[in-house]
């Protein structure tokens, strides 16, 4: 689905990614995980063209999608939530939601339903609570057509039961075919759903593979953790 | 009788206002637009039909030509400063609205310069005739911006003012829009210029300064951000409450001081208790 080859991206002499390879596979969940500063986010901003990468190339589809704008790249099909929900705050729910597709109430409830949004369409965005913005902001990123869905920390300020939910709802989306890449912090949600693990340090790809390779791999441990 | 044609005067005002206002919150308030060269597409569309008008070319021609030329202007100067944000955006385009004062002082042989240009040909004869077309115009203005406030085009110009990275990421081309938005918005400035170059029928390089701006900004405040019924009331709130100090007796050295003084205090009680204008829909900042 998407492949991602010896990326590069600096900011001043720090490299936020460094030399990242990998590819993930149609229909699939991967989690990215790793400490802090170790380049998943940034990672996310060069995949979706919000920043140019230094070097490398990032395939979607076997498509060279680098440096693309990023509304072009969204529309061939790249659907992402960001770790602080960026909301159309002076709009309400309905709009924030028909603005990724031009849909009817029935479906827009059902979506909202999806996700365990608790208030109506005509709620104003700047009226929610954060794990309300949360909640509404991964909607719509579900409700955008999309064949690539990237969500970074989806779990974060989302109540242990929505969390569980969610486990639900990325498992349905996976059966309807969608192929979705987390950042996660949240190692049992990500052990439990995930089909594949990448952990990243200092930009580059430390190791990847299943949950269990990953839990079993003394490197992972160090990243987090030091030596 | 006078005072009729007093009413009537302030009449046609409030309607070219109108149409002033309600462009100008397409730009700062629905698409979030910080563009303080509003004047200099407003003087643009003065200058053009005035001089269009005076060379023959018919006056309702003239009036649309005025209003075409404003809006290619306003794509033209979207194309560089929309990249900008915020208070740069700001900046530049109050530096185009400085530049266009500047162009129409100088170029003599087109604008006669600080002399200004007098005797453009009015539209119709009388006040009476020029206050139901330009009233019609302005209703007519109020209904497009209600109807683009409410298509998609305008919801997503309100997604750009909101979020302009999440709005791209939902795959919608932020840059086209901010384009058409100020053209659209330098489009209606400049019918409002022609419309009233041809009503006052004499026009300077005055046009472009800073004193309409600020007006135009105070109607918008007090009207209200993203809301088109907001800034036609902005516009006749603050056109109107001054008007009655004209019948207590001031000497014209006060009056003047004394208007700027209601219009002080007009926006001060709005932000205090009313933050984001009579029918404002957006929060300020």
């Amino acid at each position: 689905m998407i492949s991602i080859q010896r990326l590069d991206k600096h900011f001043g002499g720090v490299f936020a990614v460094h030399n990242c390879s990998f590819t993930v596979e149609e229909n699939t969940i991967t989690s990215l995980i790793g400490p802090n500063g170790a380049g998943k986010t940034t990672l996310f901003n060069l995949v979706c063209g919000i920043i140019k990468p230094d070097g490398g190339e990032v395939f979607l589809r076997g498509k060279d999608i680098t440096g693309l704008c990023p509304h072009a790249i969204a529309r061939l099909g790249i659907s992402r939530t960001f770790q602080q929900a960026r909301l159309f705050r002076n709009m309400s729910v309905r709009d924030n939601l028909r603005l990724a597709k031009n849909a009817g109430d029935a479906e827009l409830k059902d979506i909202l339903h999806k996700v365990h949004f608790p208030l109506g369409l005509d709620t104003r965005a700047s009226d929610l609570s954060y794990g309300q913005t949360r909640l509404l902001e991964l909607a719509r990123a579900l409700l955008k057509p999309h064949k690539l869905l990237l969500l970074d920390e989806p779990t974060a300020g989302v109540n242990p039961h929505v969390r569980q939910e969610l486990k639900k709802i990325l498992i349905n989306l996976k059966k309807e075919g969608d192929t979705i890449v987390l950042i996660e912090h949240d190692m049992e949600f990500v052990m439990s759903i995930s089909d594949e693990v990448i952990v990243m340090a200092g930009g580059a790809v430390l190791t990847r593979g299943t949950p269990e390779e990953v839990q079993s791999d003394k490197r992972v441990l160090e990243a987090y953790l030091g030596k | 009788m006078a005072f009729i044609n007093y009413l009537v005067h302030l009449g046609i005002l409030v309607c070219i206002y109108s149409i002033l206002t309600i462009s100008l919150n397409w730009a700062v308030g629905f698409t979030g637009l910080l563009n303080l060269g509003h004047v200099g597409f407003f003087g643009i569309g003065a200058y053009a039909s005035a001089l269009l008008a005076m060379s023959g070319v018919p006056v309702w021609l003239s009036l649309i030509f005025g209003a075409l030329f404003a809006g290619v202007f306003g794509l033209l100067l979207a194309l560089p400063t929309t990249r900008l944000k915020g208070d740069y955006l700001a900046l530049a385009t109050l530096g185009f609205a400085f530049i266009m004062g500047s162009v129409t002082r100088n170029w003599t042989g087109l604008t006669r310069g600080a002399l200004g240009i007098p005797g453009i040909p009015k539209i119709v004869h009388g006040n009476y005739a020029f206050l139901a077309i330009v009233f019609i115009i302005a209703v007519v203005v109020y209904f497009i911006f209600f109807l683009l406030s409410r298509s998609r085009f305008g919801k997503t110009c309100e997604a750009v003012r909101d979020d302009e990275l999440a709005a791209k990421m939902l795959g919608k081309n932020t840059f086209l829009h901010k384009i058409w938005a100020l053209g659209i918005s330098a489009f209606f400035a400049g019918l409002g210029g022609g419309l009233f170059a041809h009503y006052i029928t004499f026009i300077d390089p005055s046009i472009f300064g800073l004193g309409d701006l600020i007006l135009l900004f105070s109607m918008l405040i007090v009207g209200g951000l993203a809301s088109v019924k907001g800034s036609f009331i902005g516009t006749a709130v603050l056109l109107l409450l001054p008007e009655p100090l004209r019948f207590i007796g001031f000497p014209s050295a006060i009056l003047g001081p004394m208007r700027e003084i209601i219009f002080a205090l007009i926006l001060l009680l709005i932000l205090i208790y009313k933050p984001r204008g009579i029918c404002g829909k957006v929060d300020l900042g």
